[in-house]
């Protein structure tokens, strides 16, 4: 029995043949895409290049495509190893993080507005 | 015929029906991983929350535009930007077996990670100082609890990529080793993800 074979006899449950999610490449592309993107936000944010009350719309949108870059070229979503369990899982949280955030501001500005003389008093 | 020959057969066999056995063990560690990070991007979903419901609610004092600066926001992402990418450059050299490029790597990782928890704290300081501290008004309390779980995170990263670069140095760069590292590079990684969040809805929107 030659190295190799024995390792392949003994090798047990689970054990991986070392096989690479990522390489230099995708790090860079993504990291150049990340810095583009972070740029991005902080001309929209500090210039009038885009119509003033897009601006919050404008940086929402730059947020999520950068978290998109990250979670494909830092994180490897969609080319890992039993991604389908990966993306269901992220899809769960992501479902969860907005029903906490848009779930608590609609409910408070509710409670602000309803609230005569003390939710609007900016305090 | 071999044994080997044997079980190689069946190994083929086994993959070809679909039913290879258990998931590798750095698939199932990260995909463990994976589910706390998830978890911890919903506890950090709550504090977004708060800050979302009460950024207005300044109680007199001063408001985000007054007090965050720009600029060192800007210097604090791009450093944290970077050691993303070089904590990634680490990771894929500790995976190849380079140990004086993992060691390099991350010690750039440890330098940025540093430098932004500097700038952060400076930042929290001269709040303090100015009267602007967490007990001012109900913004100001979101914000550090926001901004604050954040920089906590960032410094037990920190300290737990000392204990990564231990690891190898007096273990070497074994499978174990490579997948503990592997679920540092997706904290660190993650880390970076809620900062997008923290630097678009506080800073941002907050000095616009």
């Amino acid at each position: 029995m030659d190295g190799d074979a024995v390792r392949r006899h003994e090798r047990s449950p689970g054990v991986e043949h070392g096989e690479e999610t990522a390489d230099f490449l995708s790090y860079t592309a993504g990291f150049g895409l990340a810095v583009a993107l972070t740029i991005a936000s902080f001309v929209v944010a500090k210039t009038d290049l885009l119509w003033a009350p897009g601006i919050p719309v404008g940086l929402v949108v730059l947020a999520f495509a950068q978290i998109g870059v990250h979670l494909v070229f830092f994180l490897h979503m969609g080319s890992g190893a039993d991604n389908t369990n990966n993306i269901l899982a992220l899809t769960f949280g992501l479902f969860i993080v907005f029903l906490v955030i848009t779930g608590s501001v609609w409910i408070m500005y509710n409670l602000s507005t309803n609230m005569a003389g003390m939710g609007m008093a900016g305090h | 015929m071999t044994t080997t020959a044997i079980d190689e057969d069946l190994e083929e066999l086994e993959i070809a029906l679909g039913g290879a056995g258990p998931a590798p063990t750095r698939t199932v560690v990260a995909y463990g991983f994976w589910i706390f990070l998830l978890s911890d991007i919903i506890m950090f979903s709550g504090l977004f929350a708060a800050y979302a419901v009460l950024w207005e609610r300044t109680a007199g004092g001063p408001t985000g535009a007054q007090l965050f600066d720009l600029k060192s926001v800007f210097i604090e992402t791009g450093a944290l930007l970077i050691s993303s990418y070089t904590c990634g450059l680490g990771a894929l050299s500790a995976e190849r077996q380079h140990r004086n490029y993992f060691y390099f790597f991350s010690l750039l990782t440890f330098l940025l990670g540093g430098a932004f928890l500097f700038i952060e704290i400076s930042e929290f300081v001269g709040m303090i100082d100015k009267g602007a501290g967490p007990s001012r008004s109900a913004f100001l309390s979101s914000f550090f609890a926001l901004v604050g779980m954040h920089g906590a995170h960032v410094s037990s990263g920190l300290l737990w990529l000392v204990y990564m670069v231990a690891q190898a140095a007096a273990k070497g760069l074994t499978p174990v080793v490579l997948r503990r590292l592997l679920c540092f590079s997706l904290f660190w990684h993650a880390l970076d993800i809620i900062w997008v969040g923290v630097f678009t809805m506080v800073y941002l929107m907050g000095a616009g």
